[in-house]
């Protein structure tokens, strides 16, 4: 028994284990630090910033720095519009890529493997290709400066990851499901939206945490459209802008990017394991 | 497959099923495909359109000059730093990228570790924060009374102060340190992804034979991983030379346009006036030029792991 113990002690305090802790810690530390340090920084008084800019612990807490950037920057705004553009643009891929990985997934239809061939190579495009023709097509739209501008073109692209998330996962439901739905009388559509679509939840699930992600953290896009309408921006573009105008308030940039990344980190934790489901399905798929 | 289909002969009401059937799927992916069209596929047959004219993109007034644009972007010697940088940026960060998010990866695939979710966690944090927020925290951090020069003082390593960023010498190497610092989770979760696709029995016959860590990684995991590691290396080639969001937010794309990519460039074109009233179409010009070398190296790229699979 003694001996036992004593041996798994000896093999925990392993010397390549410490070292590999150590080092995971180390690292793990340095990864969080800049994001732990514009969180606390956030509440520290914009007199005190350059004087204890380092320390962790501020002396004294202060809000002042939110309510500022809150009402007076314009944040309130920027937080609005990147819920509402978020939640569209996630509400449009889901419904279009869903329903799209569901035919590419199970049926040989005329045309589909010439169009998945098409939806692939869009993973090489860069975004700097399109910029200036969908700028063009929003101002078209009369859409430049919208949120509605911003969720359009934010929902737009081939969204390859989700299509071969949505279609591989239901080319692996048993045929007998639809067969039973089939007797009951259930056309194509409903064959979808009772049987199927309800079925396909795990996979839902992970492509709104990851186009959540996405479309929040989104800034090419809606640097550009919004550049003729500064309430239309988000989050992203907001602290940019109050970055060009404010160079020294840091502790409000602070503040302002708190508000950015906090929400999206908890999304994050939360449902992490889908999230990473999803980017591992993306490699293997 | 739809050949073979037609072949087949089909009764009446067969045929006319068929026929609905065929018409139901391209209906659920029409939405899909609009909005690929919309967005993707017809703005890029429009970048091309637009690369032919000398236009400003304020007005209407276009004028069509054929390849001139072109054979401008040749000898402007802006639009080579930037195709230049962007390869440079590349070459220095997707090695970085993947070998760090390996190491972790391997150090991280192991069930009995403590913490190893904790660890995860922190290590993939920066990859959900928005990138544009992370660029303009960086820009204090890295500053010349930030924590890295009071950190590298403090620890002997630097006599005086350096401007990171605002230096000619070092904002390359800044810009890309931060890059890799932000991006390497997401290739942590795909080697984590390609490891756990390795059976333990075979990592435990090589431990029985003594074979060592990493001698069992190099001999044994390596091989195995291999054609993930090929869709691993191709992604992270291609997003490095989408950068955009960090770089023009660290440096918009200098000091001096020693961090400028041709997203910067492009982006500075066309829709500030930093350099004169905005150029629509020649921005068209470098953003085409590019895409398409992008669109060449994701091809080829493509074509040697392809043909790398075959030969195993």
């Amino acid at each position: 028994m003694t001996a036992l113990t004593a041996n798994k002690k000896l093999r925990a305090l392993h010397p390549s284990k410490i070292v590999i802790h150590i080092i995971l810690l180390l690292c793990s530390l340095i990864w969080i630090y800049p994001i732990v340090w514009t969180i606390i920084s956030s509440f520290k008084p914009q007199a005190d910033f350059f004087k204890e800019q380092l320390s962790l612990i501020p002396s004294k807490v202060t809000f002042e720095n939110y309510i500022r950037v809150w009402s007076k920057a314009n944040f309130a705004r920027y937080f609005a519009n990147s819920v509402i553009v978020t939640v569209f643009s996630v509400l449009l891929v889901l419904i279009m890529t869903n329903m799209a990985g569901y035919v590419l997934g199970r049926y040989k239809f005329v045309g589909r493997n010439v169009l998945m061939a098409v939806f692939l190579s869009s993973i090489c495009i860069p975004l700097v290709s399109t910029l200036i023709p969908v700028y063009q097509i929003v101002k078209g739209m009369n859409l430049l400066g919208t949120r509605t501008g911003l969720i359009l073109s934010g929902a737009g692209g081939a969204h390859v990851v989700f299509l071969l998330l949505f279609s591989s996962y239901y080319s692996t439901v048993p045929n007998e499901l639809e067969e039973a739905a089939k007797i009951d009388g259930c056309g194509f559509f409903k064959i979808y939206s009772n049987v199927m679509f309800p079925l396909s939840s795990p996979i839902s699930t992970t492509v709104i945490i990851m186009e959540s992600l996405w479309t929040w953290n989104a800034f090419q896009l809606p640097l550009i459209l919004t550049l003729n309408n500064p309430a239309a921006r988000t989050l992203a573009v907001g602290l940019y802008a109050f970055k060009g105008e404010n160079t020294v308030d840091w502790t409000g940039i602070c503040a302002g990017g708190a508000i950015a990344m906090v929400p999206i980190i908890v999304v994050f934790i939360a449902f992490q394991k889908f999230f990473i489901n999803g980017m591992a399905g993306a490699v293997k798929g | 497959m739809s050949q073979h289909a037609v072949k087949i002969r089909r009764s009446p009401i067969q045929q006319k099923n068929w026929v609905r059937q065929n018409l139901w799927c391209w209906a659920f992916v029409s939405l899909t495909l609009i909005f690929y069209l919309l967005f993707q596929g017809y703005p890029i047959l429009c970048s091309v359109y637009y690369s032919l004219f000398n236009w400003s993109g304020m007005t209407s007034n276009m004028t069509y000059v054929g390849l001139d644009n072109y054979k401008t972007l040749l000898g402007d010697s802006l639009f080579w730093g930037a195709f230049k940088n962007s390869f440079r940026y590349m070459i220095m960060v997707v090695p970085l990228e993947v070998v760090i998010s390996l190491v972790f990866a391997y150090l991280l695939n192991d069930n009995k570790l403590k913490g190893r979710t904790a660890y995860r966690v922190s290590l993939f944090v920066p990859v959900v924060v928005t990138a544009s927020i992370v660029g303009i925290v960086m820009v204090f951090i890295w500053s010349s009374n930030g924590i890295i020069n009071h950190s590298l003082s403090g620890l002997g390593l630097i006599s005086k102060n350096i401007n990171w960023l605002g230096n000619k010498k070092y904002a390359m190497t800044t810009v890309v340190i931060v890059s890799v610092w932000k991006d390497m989770g997401t290739y942590m979760i795909y080697w984590l992804a390609a490891l756990q696709g390795v059976p333990d029995d075979v990592i435990e016959a090589a431990s029985i034979d003594g074979a060592t860590r990493t001698k069992t990684f190099f001999k044994v995991v390596i091989p195995i991983i291999a054609p993930t590691a090929g869709i691993i290396l191709i992604l992270c080639t291609i997003n490095s030379l989408k950068a955009f969001d960090l770089i023009q937010t660290l440096t918009g794309g200098g000091p001096f346009y020693a961090t400028d990519v041709i997203a910067t460039f492009v982006y500075r074109t066309a829709f500030t006036s930093e350099m004169g009233l905005p150029r629509f179409g020649y921005a068209s010009a470098a953003a085409t030029a590019f895409g398409i070398v992008v669109i060449i190296i994701g091809a080829v790229l493509n074509g040697i792991k392809g043909k790398l699979q075959k030969l195993q």
